[in-house]
């Protein structure tokens, strides 16, 4: 699958589309398919989201899964701090990104 | 400590300001990121992986503790109650948010501090001795002398879009506690004859192509040091190769010309440019000079320190370092507990540091390019105050110079160039050497750990160097052999074939044991290295 993803401009957090709109969640994130370049260039023109990105990710049971471990880290937060991630309370999130 | 001046104030206010309209027309769209982009950038705000990150910068490595109490308030109001200390005597925040920054820097500038300078192609932030005006082994004090370059870089008209990014470091003692020729420039104030002048050493640098700067010329009459800086500039102003980043620094260009020919241009240009008046008058310089008076210290306070308690006893033997006056102590705060993350400090403790400052070190601390605090100016019978203080806030690991008192840049967790991750490689590192006989046993063995070629975690001055690069999307670490930033400055070397995160943990196990085994009386690792090479160890790792 392909996701779209950038960084937020107010908050500069990692962001995912959603299929409509943009989600800090990678969970909600959708395979944007094709479609990912038309997309980008919307988003980029509506300036809502900093240097908008198309990734490479695969469907998993837990939800979509980028394929570079950058990616992951950027979708979970920083290893080393679990309780500066999206998932402070599950000791195994980091699991899911090695 | 340095105080600014009216210009420094205005120069500062003029740029909040300036900065707090550019976030505002960004955050109403008027302006897309490729034209916010440079602006950001050169107040600091980087992108990197969960949000904005800023960069203040910490002139030499010099701070009060009102300014370390900023440091915590935005720790805490803005960020997420903490702050990593740089290899560069700078701190980062790594997830502040646009909307904030203007309010940042204003509160930076309230007391004397900002983030200019501390991102593109300019005179970056100067660095110096972390003990400098303390230190038993210096000439003078450094300090005046990066101030008076600071002055002089901050804004500079011809210098704010160079080739690339341009690292100044000063010193004034043998003992380089600077890696002053790992820098653009390197200047180390030195005696002659009982004067004083500066040995520029040129075209240093770390990132991909590793160069030790050589000496360009021996004693510059420190009349002369801004006008020499300025031909130093010039001539890589004109001739750096613009074309191709990976060669825009400095190092390649005079790699290239070779050492002589830029000298040559160096003096034909000085020649010119000293005619320009750009070196202050005597007046001026002493006028910054006296701000960087040494406090008073009573040199009849005791000497003894009462070491009954071990774990104190410890500490003074590791972290304590000897002062100029009698009586008087450096203390070394290790930002390296085991386990930690290497540089990174809590909104609580470095309001701790500053209060420890502000009662026992004349209100003064630094950062230091190990990343690592100093308090300056100690009376030794404070000393076990402090250590209690600093013991109950996490902060008085006994490790300095040691195999755990690791050099981490932020990896892949934080950082978006990054190939592999370097924190949890130092955790583990830390772990496997967590006893502290075993560590003493070792002695000082300097380790640092990159995320990638930019070398911020300086990997190549390693006495042991971890470059992480990421093999076919997995993350691999590769292990350097016998570099340092000291006084004794070499690259190190690439052992071989990289390993994964415990594989590069068991090599460097199998490094230190056979180091045990080779090494001679008196040796510290990077001299057992010097001595028998690396065979002995390829053939500890590999077999
Ligand atoms: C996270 C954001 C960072 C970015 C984007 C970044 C980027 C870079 C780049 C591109 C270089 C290579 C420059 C060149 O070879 O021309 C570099 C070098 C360097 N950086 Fe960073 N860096 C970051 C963080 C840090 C940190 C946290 C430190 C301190 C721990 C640091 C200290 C240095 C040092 C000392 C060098 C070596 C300078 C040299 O090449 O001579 N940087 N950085
Ligand atoms: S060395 Fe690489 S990974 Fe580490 S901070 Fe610098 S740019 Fe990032």
């Amino acid at each position: 699958m392909k996701l779209l993803t950038g960084n937020d401009l107010k908050t500069g957090f990692v962001t995912w589309w959603t299929g409509s709109d943009w989600s800090i969640h990678i969970e909600d994130a959708a395979d944007v398919g094709e479609h990912g370049e038309a997309i980008l260039a919307v988003e980029e023109a509506a300036r809502r989201v900093n240097a908008p990105y198309i990734i490479a990710g695969e469907k998993t049971a837990d939800g979509p899964r980028p394929a570079h471990i950058k990616d992951r880290i950027r979708a979970l937060g920083p290893t080393v701090r679990p309780d500066l991630t999206l998932k402070p309370a599950d000791p195994a999130a980091g699991d899911w990104v090695i | 400590m340095y105080k600014y001046d009216e210009y420094d104030h205005a120069m500062v206010a003029a740029r909040v300001a300036e900065f707090s309209d550019q976030v505002k027309r960004r955050l109403a769209g008027e302006i897309t990121e490729d034209q916010f982009k440079p602006l950001r950038l050169m107040n600091g705000l980087y992108l990197q992986l969960h949000a904005y990150m800023l960069r203040v910068a910490v002139p030499y490595g010099t701070l009060d503790s009102r300014q370390m109490r900023m440091l915590a308030h935005i720790a805490r109001k803005y960020d997420r109650d903490y702050g990593h200390f740089t290899t560069r005597q700078n701190i980062q925040y790594n997830w502040i948010k646009l909307e904030d920054a203007p309010a940042i820097l204003a509160d930076l500038a309230s007391v004397e501090m900002h983030a200019i300078q501390t991102s593109g192609n300019c005179i970056r932030n100067i660095s110096s001795d972390q003990w400098a005006g303390a230190a038993a082994d210096e000439i003078t004090d450094p300090r005046p002398w990066a101030e008076l370059l600071r002055q002089w870089s901050s804004f500079h008209p011809e210098f704010s879009y160079l080739p690339r990014k341009f690292k100044i470091a000063v010193i004034a003692a043998d003992e380089d506690r600077a890696a002053m020729r790992l820098h653009d420039i390197g200047i180390q104030i030195v005696e002659r004859d009982g004067v004083h002048g500066a040995a520029f050493y040129v075209g240093g640098g770390m990132g991909r192509t590793p160069m030790i700067a050589p000496l360009i010329k021996e004693f510059v009459p420190l009349e002369d040091m801004l006008s020499y800086a300025e031909a130093c500039l010039r001539v890589y102003n004109r001739y750096g190769r613009r074309d191709n980043i990976y060669k825009a620094r400095i190092k390649i260009l005079i790699h290239e010309l070779g050492a002589d020919e830029y000298r040559r241009q160096v003096e034909e240009e000085f020649a010119h440019v000293k005619s320009l008046g750009i070196d202050p008058p005597k007046a001026e310089f002493d006028r910054i000079a006296k701000q960087f008076a040494p406090p008073a210290l009573d040199a009849s306070a005791p000497d003894a320190i009462d070491r009954s308690d071990p774990d104190f006893a410890v500490w003074v033997d590791q972290n304590v370092a000897a002062h100029k006056v009698a009586g008087h102590a450096i203390v070394n705060i290790s930002l390296k507990p085991i386990g930690g993350i290497p540089g990174d400090a809590s909104s609580a403790q470095i309001d701790l540091m500053a209060d420890l400052a502000e009662q026992y070190s004349h209100d003064e601390l630094r950062v230091t390019h190990a990343q690592n605090i100093v308090l300056p100016h100690v009376r030794k019978a404070d000393l076990y105050a402090i250590w209690q203080a600093l013991d109950a806030a996490g902060l008085a690991t006994p490790n300095l110079d040691l195999i755990s008192d690791i050099i981490a840049c932020p990896g892949l967790d934080y950082c978006s160039l990054a190939n592999a991750r370097s924190i949890p490689v130092a955790q583990k590192i830390a772990a496997r050497f967590s006893d502290l006989g075993r560590q003493k046993e070792l002695g000082e063995l300097k380790l640092k750990i990159s995320g990638c070629i930019n070398a911020c975690g300086h990997h190549h001055a390693g006495h042991i160097g971890i470059l992480g690069v990421d093999r076919k999307g997995t993350e691999n670490y590769q292990l350097l052999l016998g570099g340092s930033g000291a006084e004794d400055v070499s690259l190190g070397t690439i052992t071989g074939p990289g390993f994964d995160e415990d594989g590069i943990v068991d090599a460097i196990e199998r490094v230190t044991d056979r180091y045990l085994a080779e090494r001679a009386e008196g040796e510290r690792f990077v001299d057992t290295f010097r001595r028998v090479g690396m065979a002995p160890f390829k053939e500890a790792i590999y077999g």
